[in-house]
């Protein structure tokens, strides 16, 4: 990286409040559709912050695969699922959220004492191409973790397609092909325990 | 002059703040994001780490890429969960999930 030192910094403070504040956005919009926006915005302030670490193929990577692919599918899952539903208040909601503010604020100062205190055994940063490198890893020591990552991810595939897939449903008589594509469900407008359970699809 | 420890920190925030979704959140999906957001704070460490500590061989970035395409696998199939669900439940209240108790 042959930035300056200042354009560095100031680069890090922008990216690192935007990941933040997206992130938080992401917890605390409103809409569900706003955060999966956010959630973008989040990945492309995370790739622009792997490239202040020299990391320029895992940033590339991270744009392609979290942007292109995990955010698109995330919106896609909101778009099948986004009925407009009031989410019954909780008893002893609000207890729940502080318990977890105060834990989660605790791990925080642990971590922050945590990163602070240890004496890291920093070595001078060498300037070189990451993908030369990452390639050696990957076809030299790291050969069978990247195997089995592609076999991972054929066995995700599958598993998605088996878990996602619609039921078909038998020809009913009187209608046309169409009907064989889905198979309509019966939607109900406020979703008690007895009618979600009649919505069942087996 | 950027630090090792300015990295761990905007790390540590966002592991936090995906923990907090994580349990608060009602919905399935925010809660599925939430776990997106833990990973990329992960991913940042690795990173971090690999560019201070280990400049020479970069490792981290390698587990970087590893954690990044088991995140992939993840949400395609915790969103097909989701989506089976959904649709079978007609609710994407965590709350409302009991499949599992006994």
């Amino acid at each position: 990286m042959t930035l300056g030192e200042g354009v560095q910094l100031v680069t890090f403070v922008v990216l690192s409040l935007m990941a933040i504040g997206f992130a938080l956005g992401v917890v605390w919009a409103p809409s569900i559709v706003y955060s999966g926006f956010l959630l973008g915005g989040v990945f492309l302030s995370m790739a622009g912050l792997y490239l202040l670490l020299n990391a320029d193929f895992v940033a590339a990577a991270q744009v392609l695969i979290y942007v292109g692919a995990v955010n698109v599918l995330i919106l896609f899952a909101i778009m099948l699922v986004n009925r407009r539903y009031n989410f019954a208040p909780l008893k002893l909601g609000w207890l729940r959220n502080g318990v977890t503010a105060v834990v989660c604020l605790g791990l925080f100062a642990l971590l922050a004492a945590m990163a602070f205190d240890t004496p890291w055994e920093l070595q001078p940063i060498q300037p070189l191409s990451s993908v030369l490198v990452m390639g050696g890893h990957f076809f030299s020591d790291y050969l069978l973790p990247f195997e089995l990552a592609s076999v991972l991810l054929l066995m995700a595939l599958i598993g998605a397609i088996v878990l996602a897939r619609r039921e078909f449903a038998a020809p009913q008589a009187g209608e046309g092909d169409l009907s064989l594509l889905e198979r309509a469900r019966p939607q109900f407008e406020s979703a008690t325990e007895t009618e979600a359970e009649l919505v069942s699809t087996r | 002059m950027l630090q090792l420890q300015f990295f761990l920190l905007v790390a540590a925030i966002l592991f936090c703040i995906g923990i907090y979704g994580l349990i608060v959140s009602r919905n399935a999906i925010r809660v599925l994001m939430s776990i997106e957001l833990m990973l990329n704070a992960v991913n940042l460490n690795f990173i971090a780490f690999s560019n201070f500590l280990d400049s020479g061989m970069i490792r981290g970035q390698v587990f970087s890429v590893f954690v990044i395409t088991v995140a992939a696998a993840e949400a395609a199939v915790g969103l097909a969960i989701v989506l089976g669900i959904y649709r079978n439940r007609a609710t994407i209240d965590m709350e409302s999930f009991n499949l599992l108790k006994w």
